[in-house]
This record gives C-alpha cells, sequence and structure tokens, in this order.
C-alpha cells in the first residue's frame, strides 16, 4: 500500500491541483484536504501548497494558521508526521511557529516569477533525502512576499545546526537574509521554502526540468521505510 | 461583457455622476420613481442628454414603453445603449464577420455569446476573449488593469469552462514619458496583482511603446478557458419560476459611472461625485466565484449564467431575460449591499465586481446555495423567470422598471456613422521609407542591430513578464518571449492549445486594411510556428473616436481587412471587443486591431520552441524577402519615421508557411522556429540565440543585400534550425509545396556573426536587449 500524502485548499489556494499531480506522479496517494477539516484523513504527511490563502490580507499566512484543519496539522507535526510548506504554505508554517522567522515583501517590491537556482544544504530532512547535500537544483520561485528573514540569534542557530535547507544561487532574488530559501525545524519533519517544486516534475511543463520531484520520493522513501 | 468604456473618461468629469450622494439621502423617498407614478406624470423632464442619450434615442425609448421612462429605467436604456454595450457605431461594420466567416466546424459557439467557443477535438472545447479595459487603466492603472483581468476571467467562467491562462497586449506612450512611469508600472503590479492571486498563468501578451497612446494607453486582457462540449453554458433565462440568483461580491457604489452614468429627474447637482468611476478589485473573492462556479457547473445546478462587467445588474438582467424565453422578475431590494444608502439606480448601475447571476430550477436552489456556503460565496435569489415577456423590476414592493427587455439589450440603436479616407492618408503613403538613408558598412549595420534590439519595444519585456506568474495550474508549456503561449488540457493524451496576440498600429495607419490583415497573419504565424494548428481568433479593436469620420474609415477598412483575412484563412472570429474614442483632443491612437488567434496541438511533446538550442543545427529563411521598410521598427529606431506602405500580405503563402511550420513540428523536421515580423531577421535570432544560449553565423543569400536580409519586415516568414539529418526531408518538402526556404547559416558558438559585414557578441546583444526596459522603469 503506497502513502497517503494529504495537500490542504485553503480559500484562495493556487497550487494545491499542481500538488497533487506531482504527489500522484512520484507514486504516492494524493488525499484533498479541506480547510474546514477537522482531521487529516489518516495521511502520513501533509503539504501546504502555494497560493494567497485568504487573499494574503492581513499578512500572507496569518488567517490560514487559524483554519480547524491547522490544528491538527500542528499537533501532528509535532508528533513527527512530515510536513511541507510551499511558498504560502511556508509562510503558514512560520505563522503557526512550527517554523521560526516570517516573510517580508521582497526587497525589490515586485512580484517576482522565475526558474531559480538553488542548493540543497541540507539533504537529510524527510522532504531531501533523495538530493545530493550541495547538490544544485533549478525550480520556479513565484512570490511577492519571499524575503526571509529572523533576529541573528535565530539564523546563527539555523546555520549552526544545518538547518537552512535550501539557498538561493546566482543572485538573491528577493532580499532573503543569508539568502535562505528554505529551512527545517531540528527534528527535519517539517520543511518550508519559497520556491516552487512542484511546479518542477514534468520534462516540458513548466521550467521543463523535473528537479522538484526529489521532495515528492523523498518523502515516499521515507515513509516507506518508516 | 467588459466594464471598459468609451465614456469612462468624460464620466469622471461628467456632473451626472455627483447627483448620486444626493439621491441616497433621500431613499426611502416617498417620490420614488415608480412605473406609476412615471404613467401619471409623463411631462417630467428628464435628464437624457447628459446621461448620453440623444434626443430621438429618448423618443424611442418613450416609444417602446408608451410614456416616459421611469429613473431606473432611463439609467438602464443610457447605459445599454452607450457604445460599449451596443456597438452602435461598429455593428454595421462587424457584422461582416458573421457573413464573411469561413466554414469551420471547429466552431461551436459564435459572435454574441460571452465568448466564442471551438471545438479542438477528443470532447474538449476551448473559449477565448480578448478585450479592452483601456481608459479606467489610464485613470487608475493598478485598478484598471486589475479589474481588466477580472472581467475577461468571468465572460469565460460564464460560458462553463475553467479559465485556464491569461495574456495581456498592452500599449503605451513613450517610453521615456514622465507619465508612462506612473502608466505601466501601475498596470503591470495591477495585472499581477489580480491574476497571479486567482492562479492563472499568464503565458503572453505584448507591450510596445508609442506617443500616439501616451493619453490613451491601451489595456487588453484575453483569457482562455477549457470545458468538455456538453459543459457549454449559455446566458439566457428561461423556464418559468427558474429562480435568478445573484452571488458573489456584495454591490457597491464603485464603477458607477464607469461604463456609463446614471440618471433620475429627482437628482441634482448640489454634491460633488466621491465614487470612483473605475471599478476596485478583490482577487480573492474571484478566485473563490471561480472554484464556486465550477462546482456548480459540475453538479449541473444551472439553466443559465451571465457574468456582472459593464451596466452590472442591469446588464445581466436584460441580457439574460433578453435571450431566454419568458420574462423576469426582480425584487432589488433583497440585492446585498456594501453600502445600504445605494438607491434603486445605483443599484442597477453598480459595476462592483467578482458578482454573477445565476438561473436555477427552484429545486436546485438549496443545493446552490449550499456550496456557495462552502466557497463563504454570498448568493441571493433575487427573482424569477416568469411567463411574460417584461423584465420588471420592484423596489421594496413598487414596480420601477417594466421594459421589453430585447429593446434593453439587444435592440439598441444602429448608426451608419459617416466615413471618409482622410486626405492625409496619400501624404502618408507617400513619405516612402525606401528613401530613408541605410547604413552603408558592417560597423553601421552593427551599431543599428545593437540600437534596435535594445530599442525599447524591440527589448526584453522580463523585467514586466515575470511579475507575472507563468507556472500556476501546472500545465504551461510554453510562455513568453515564445512565439506563442502553450498549456497543456489533457495529461492523458498530450492535448494542447497555444494563443498569440499581435497587432501593429503603425502598420495599420499606413494602410487600415492591410494593418488589420498583418495583424492577423502574424498571430496566426506565431501559433504555428509553436507547433500548433490556428482554428480560430478573437479580435480587439482599438481605435480613436467614431464621430471623426477619418477614424471611421480607418475603422471599416480594418474590419473589412480581417473579415477578407479571417474568410482566407480559414479562421472565424469567435467574438471580440471594439474599444472607440481612445483619443485626446484631436489626437487619436494608432488604429489597433490586436488579434489573438487559437491554435491546438495534438501532442505538446511536438512543440517547438524559439531557443537556438543546440549547436550544428541549420538555420533556413522561409519566404520571400524584399526591400519593406514602411512601418518597419527600423524606421522608428534609427530615423523616427512613420510612412510609406506597410508590408504587402499574402494569405495563400501564409498559410501554406503554417501548414508547412505544423508539418515540421509533428515529424520532428524542426526544433526551432520563430516568425519574423517587427525587427526582421535580425530580431528574431537575436531572441532565439539568447534563449538558446548559443550564437549563428550567417550568410547574406544571392540577391539581397546585408541590409535588407536583416532589418526587411516582408510578412510570410520565418526562420527555422534543422537538423542535418533532416535537412533533405525538410527542404524536398518545402519545395514538394513551393514554399523558399533558404539556408542562411548555422547555430554556432557564441556570437552572431554576418559574414563579411560583422560579428557581434551574445554578451553584448543580451547587454542591448536586457538592460533597457529596467533601466527605464526600475
Amino acid at each position: 500500500m503506497t502513502s497517503r500524502i494529504g495537500v490542504i485548499t485553503f480559500p484562495g489556494t493556487l497550487d494545491d491541483r499542481d500538488t497533487l499531480r506531482a504527489v500522484r506522479i512520484a507514486g504516492a496517494e494524493p488525499i484533498p484536504l479541506w480547510h474546514h477539516d477537522k482531521g487529516l484523513k489518516q495521511v502520513d504527511a501533509v503539504v501546504l501548497p502555494g497560493g494567497f490563502s485568504y487573499g494574503d490580507y492581513l499578512r500572507a499566512g496569518a488567517i490560514s494558521r487559524f483554519s480547524p484543519v491547522m490544528e491538527s496539522v500542528i499537533e501532528q507535526a509535532k508528533a513527527g508526521m512530515p510536513v511541507l510548506g510551499i511558498c504560502n504554505g511556508f509562510q503558514v508554517l512560520t505563522e503557526t511557529h512550527l517554523l521560526p522567522g516570517a516573510m517580508l515583501r521582497n526587497n525589490h517590491l515586485h512580484f517576482i516569477c522565475r526558474d531559480q537556482k538553488l542548493r540543497v544544504e541540507n539533504a537529510d530532512t524527510a522532504w531531501t533525502t533523495d538530493y545530493e547535500p550541495g547538490q544544485e537544483i533549478s525550480v520556479p520561485l513565484k512570490s511577492i512576499d519571499g524575503r526571509y528573514v529572523a533576529n541573528e540569534r535565530v539564523l546563527d542557530e539555523l546555520e549552526a545546526e544545518g538547518r537552512i535547507a535550501f539557498r538561493y544561487l546566482d543572485g538573491n532574488p528577493n532580499g532573503s537574509l543569508r539568502d535562505i530559501a528554505g529551512i527545517t525545524n531540528t527534528a527535519g519533519n517539517v520543511v518550508g521554502l519559497m520556491p516552487h517544486p512542484e511546479h518542477a516534475v514534468e520534462p516540458l511543463i513548466g521550467t521543463g526540468r523535473t528537479d522538484g520531484l526529489a521532495f515528492f520520493t523523498s518523502i515516499l522513501k521515507k515513509l516507506a521505510n518508516a | 461583457m467588459s466594464p471598459d468604456t468609451e465614456t469612462a473618461k468624460e464620466a469622471t468629469e461628467r456632473p451626472s455622476s455627483r447627483y448620486l450622494n444626493q439621491r441616497a439621502k433621500e431613499r426611502p423617498s416617498v417620490s420614488l420613481d415608480t412605473v406609476k407614478y412615471a404613467t401619471d406624470t409623463p411631462d417630467v423632464e428628464q435628464p437624457w442628454a447628459e446621461l448620453g442619450l440623444k434626443q430621438d434615442e429618448y423618443e424611442r425609448i418613450r416609444a417602446i414603453l408608451g410614456r416616459r421612462p421611469t429613473g431606473a429605467e432611463l439609467a438602464m436604456y443610457s447605459v445599454m445603449w452607450s457604445e460599449h454595450c451596443s456597438y452602435k457605431s461598429s455593428k454595421v461594420h462587424l457584422k461582416q464577420f458573421g457573413e464573411k466567416a469561413p466554414e469551420n466546424d471547429a466552431l461551436l459557439v459564435g459572435i454574441g455569446e460571452n465568448a466564442g467557443v471551438v471545438d479542438v477535438g477528443q470532447g474538449y472545447a476551448v473559449t477565448f476573449k480578448v478585450e479592452s479595459h483601456n481608459h479606467p487603466s489610464y485613470i487608475e492603472p493598478y485598478q484598471g488593469a486589475a479589474t481588466g483581468v477580472g472581467g475577461i476571467v468571468r465572460d469565460i467562467l460564464a460560458m462553463g469552462a475553467r479559465p485556464v491562462a491569461v495574456m495581456d497586449p498592452l500599449r503605451f506612450g513613450a517610453a521615456d514619458h514622465p507619465d508612462t512611469k506612473r502608466v505601466l508600472p501601475g498596470v503591470v503590479a495591477g495585472i499581477g496583482g489580480y491574476g497571479n492571486c486567482l492562479g492563472l498563468p499568464n503565458i503572453g501578451g505584448e507591450v510596445v511603446f508609442d506617443p500616439c497612446y501616451q493619453g490613451n494607453p491601451l489595456v487588453n486582457a484575453l483569457c482562455v478557458g477549457v470545458m468538455k462540449h456538453e459543459d457549454i453554458h449559455l446566458a439566457k433565462a428561461s423556464g418559468t419560476g427558474n429562480k435568478v440568483i445573484l452571488y458573489g461580491a456584495r454591490t457597491g457604489g464603485d464603477g458607477i459611472g464607469g461604463a456609463s452614468i446614471l440618471a433620475s429627474e429627482t437628482f441634482d447637482d448640489t454634491k460633488p461625485a466621491k465614487r470612483p468611476a473605475v471599478q476596485v478589485g478583490d482577487p480573492f473573492q474571484e478566485k473563490l466565484l471561480i472554484e464556486c462556479t465550477l462546482e456548480i457547473f459540475k453538479e449541473k445546478l444551472l439553466d443559465g449564467i451571465q457574468d456582472l462587467g459593464a451596466a452590472g445588474l442591469s446588464c445581466a438582467t436584460s441580457e439574460l431575460a433578453s435571450a431566454g424565453s419568458g420574462g423576469m422578475r426582480v425584487e432589488l431590494d433583497t440585492v446585498p449591499l456594501r453600502d445600504a444608502t445605494l438607491s434603486p439606480e445605483e443599484i442597477l448601475m453598480s459595476e462592483s465586481q467578482e458578482r454573477m447571476c445565476a438561473i436555477v430550477e427552484p429545486g436546485k436552489v438549496d443545493r446552490f446555495l449550499e456550496i456557495c456556503e462552502k466557497w463563504d460565496v454570498i448568493a441571493t435569489v433575487i427573482g424569477e423567470v416568469t411567463d411574460g415577456e417584461r423584465l420588471e423590476i420592484y423596489w421594496h414592493g413598487e414596480q420601477i422598471v417594466d421594459v421589453p427587455p430585447r429593446t434593453v439589450a439587444h435592440e439598441g440603436p444602429v448608426y451608419e456613422r459617416p466615413y471618409a479616407r482622410p486626405e492625409w492618408q496619400d501624404t502618408l503613403q507617400a513619405d516612402d521609407a525606401d528613401k530613408l538613408p541605410r547604413p552603408q558598412t558592417g560597423a553601421e549595420l552593427k551599431e543599428q542591430v545593437l540600437k534596435l534590439v535594445g530599442s525599447p519595444n524591440q527589448a526584453s519585456k522580463a523585467w514586466i513578464t515575470d511579475q507575472y506568474d507563468r507556472f500556476v495550474q501546472g500545465n504551461t508549456v510554453l510562455a513568453q518571449p515564445e512565439d506563442s503561449g502553450m498549456v497543456r488540457i489533457d495529461p492523458n493524451t498530450n492535448l494542447g492549445v497555444a494563443v498569440a496576440t499581435d497587432g501593429n498600429g503603425r502598420y495599420t495607419k499606413l494602410d487600415p486594411y492591410t494593418g488589420a490583415q498583418l495583424a492577423l497573419a502574424e498571430a496566426y504565424r506565431n501559433v504555428a510556428a509553436s507547433g500548433a494548428r490556428p482554428l480560430a481568433i478573437s479580435d480587439c479593436l482599438n481605435f480613436g473616436s467614431p464621430e471623426d469620420p477619418a477614424v471611421m474609415w480607418q475603422f471599416a477598412e480594418a474590419t473589412r481587412g480581417l473579415a477578407d483575412a479571417c474568410q482566407r484563412l480559414g479562421t472565424p472570429v469567435t467574438g471580440g471587443n471594439v474599444s472607440l474614442y481612445n483619443q485626446t483632443g484631436e489626437t487619436g491612437i494608432h488604429p489597433t486591431p490586436v488579434v489573438a488567434v487559437l491554435g491546438v496541438i495534438d501532442d505538446f511533446n511536438r512543440r517547438t520552441p524559439i531557443a537556438f538550442a543546440e549547436e550544428g543545427r541549420l538555420l533556413y529563411l522561409l519566404g520571400d524577402t524584399k526591400e519593406e521598410f514602411g512601418g518597419s521598427a527600423w524606421s522608428q529606431v534609427i530615423h523616427d519615421h512613420l510612412g510609406g506602405m506597410p508590408p504587402q500580405v499574402d494569405l495563400g503563402r501564409e498559410r501554406l508557411l503554417g501548414e508547412i511550420l505544423t508539418s515540421a513540428s509533428r515529424d520532428g523536421m524542426i526544433e526551432a522556429a520563430h516568425d519574423l515580423s517587427d525587427g526582421g531577421l535580425v530580431q528574431a535570432v537575436t531572441e532565439s540565440s539568447l534563449r538558446g544560449g548559443n550564437g549563428a553565423r550567417l550568410v547574406v543569400p544571392d540577391g539581397l543585400d546585408a541590409f535588407t536580409f536583416l532589418f526587411s519586415e516582408s510578412a510570410g516568414r520565418a526562420v527555422v534550425a534543422v537538423p542535418p539529418s533532416e535537412e533533405l526531408r525538410f527542404t524536398d518538402m518545402c519545395g514538394a509545396r513551393d514554399l523558399p526556404a533558404t539556408r542562411i547559416g548555422v547555430v554556432d558558438g557564441d556570437v552572431v556573426e554576418v559574414q563579411g559585414e560583422f560579428s557581434v557578441s551574445l554578451g553584448e546583444l543580451r547587454a542591448a536587449h536586457e538592460a533597457t526596459i529596467p533601466g527605464l522603469f526600475v
């Protein structure tokens, strides 16, 4: 039996169908979850996809964080369930404090959509074991509130504990501190990043590369071996 | 229908919108202008002239009703009979699109609905349309552009389709003009801010600068949607007892005076207007509306559906009732409001965004409302379909509208505006571009090449398009700067559709008939160059004032040219939009018909990109190159000149070229293709080289001089990259079909070299091509 990976749809979520597709391409069973759901339908892992949940009104991720489904996500993430937050999902994870720091408006104040080069800094998280440490990958970045910030102490801690999972290469696209594109929690089960691996899983679609697929194959292996 | 209007700009300056606040204060009024009151007071003065109605139009309304109209009725007629909603100046010319329409089995729904629908095979239907939001975008660039996207997306949604992509053909004033720095960043941010939030990939479009658009930027927006044949929905209200449901955003005071102006005999002008004429968008609400509506489609809960755009509820109720059988009764006081002080006239006229109107059988209403509740979308039963023939609207039990809906929606006035070829046309055409001094040496050629590819119109638009999400939905096969945008529509069969939009105001100014045909030819060529088979078109006809006979002549010529060309190419017009009065004072814009061509590709794996991705590929120039520089980018960039004749059009050749390009793509004979248009060959080679990261060694073919080879804008041409193993097969095919194919070089190295003339590094080309737009707008 293959693993069940849930993908949450909040009002205003945009990349839910893409993420469900990426999960399926990787070989897992995609399970749509609704923001009003109380439980998580016995999924083995959860992805919070990109978009503008609740229009990003007030602050990106600030309202979604209080959705009924997030209570279960927070509880189970703390118990070790793998959770991946992509873009808006990453913003939600920082709002819940499952991950430290916050995202501010890009330093150039514009939305930016581009094929973004990244270095995989931590290939030991639940979502990155199919990458090599230091591997360079390209996946789409598309966001306006993508500038990762945290205080110096937190940043030093992230560096020291190897919790910076991805760094931007070839030019920092948004002013993120220390070129941070994605981070993980201490246990390595919760990962958040701004770029979109789900848009890089099929040849000829999107960037035409499949550099993002390893996120979904990594988690599948992890769950199979669990 | 779009909320754009040629009257928007005037409306903000007109006194009549000032009446609104005053009216609101009086409600609920003892002097509510009911049908009964109107019947009893035939001699009350009415502000028909201020509403833009002509005396004979007002008299016609009185004749239709057999009494004077109520304030609400007058407001409805005035906006629905406006140029924007009634097409009263353009109708007589637009009918050629139907009369000359080519036989085409692919057309499932033609002109007249929210958007046309085309059969793309495998049970799929595609709907697409381009329309304008020009005037609002000049007044308030961000919201104007944002709600332009919102409006066209709802049009597509209303056909029963899931919107799958958007594109934005844009025209601005001079790139270095201070006001362009206000308008362009606002428009781009508005398109991005709204479109990105909807989850629709933005896969193409155009950005053109010309001083003629300084006071009249053109913000056109296109949307493509996909559905199964059986899911096509139409805007009509039928079935006595069926409920009329308004759902989506609450109705507010925004956008009143956007498409028209509001009226009642009790209005006065003691208060200044506070309400903006431009609508304010909420993309989050629109995203919910899309998902909610798609779920409603899925459960087949609808009898008819219409979006609310220009003229708001006036338009939706009268069009639905007019297109269906029977009448309609609406309780206007049940409409959910953002502002409780709105008067009935204001509610009818409001162009608040993110609203839809549905016709639902009584037994399905509960489920309909449940789905709306799931998506947090407000839905209200506001009326029902009746067995009468009238559209009746009530306000707290009192009848304020009682009209035959067809007279409002579909039987507006039609004008045969006078038109005449302007005297200056001959002078303009006699000012031949052939007499302009040409570069004499290799060094001069190189200098002009760099100037051309770095000019604002020819430069990379990545700074703009990188502000739009092109990846969302995970189906994007090609996006800008490719020749066309292409999306997958079925992952199992690899079926895809491609769309390109093109228009060239300079060509059209020189010769409107030919210019319109060139716009179609270029978009057609772009779709074919990417490997798709062109099927049908949508157009956005942007012109100056129809009251100027010269402009009307341009319009008449352009529509005639376009209709003739559609017939020859076998691509029917499925719908579109006319935007007139793009004029400030005496100065109109260049006539700018923008044409969008939709094509289908059976397997997107066979798509052809523009990039010279592999060294050693042989470069072939397809078509004939002549000395054609009238209206060219070269004449503009180097000499700031506009005169002579535009390139000639040979539609038979365009069709043949299209067939060769799609066959070569299908059979794997070419690896890259780029159409040749403004800027000529050197522009195309620069873009393909930079995109692929490989240079090109070029040889000037026999019989051509280097200058003509590089800069001519002869139509019906493309450059293709052929793997050596396919060369014979490819040239045999071209030979057998009589398409000239000239070998002009090879993909190689990191310079673009024109043998015996000059050589320029990719680095230099990239610097020139990519620095311009950020340099102007960052």
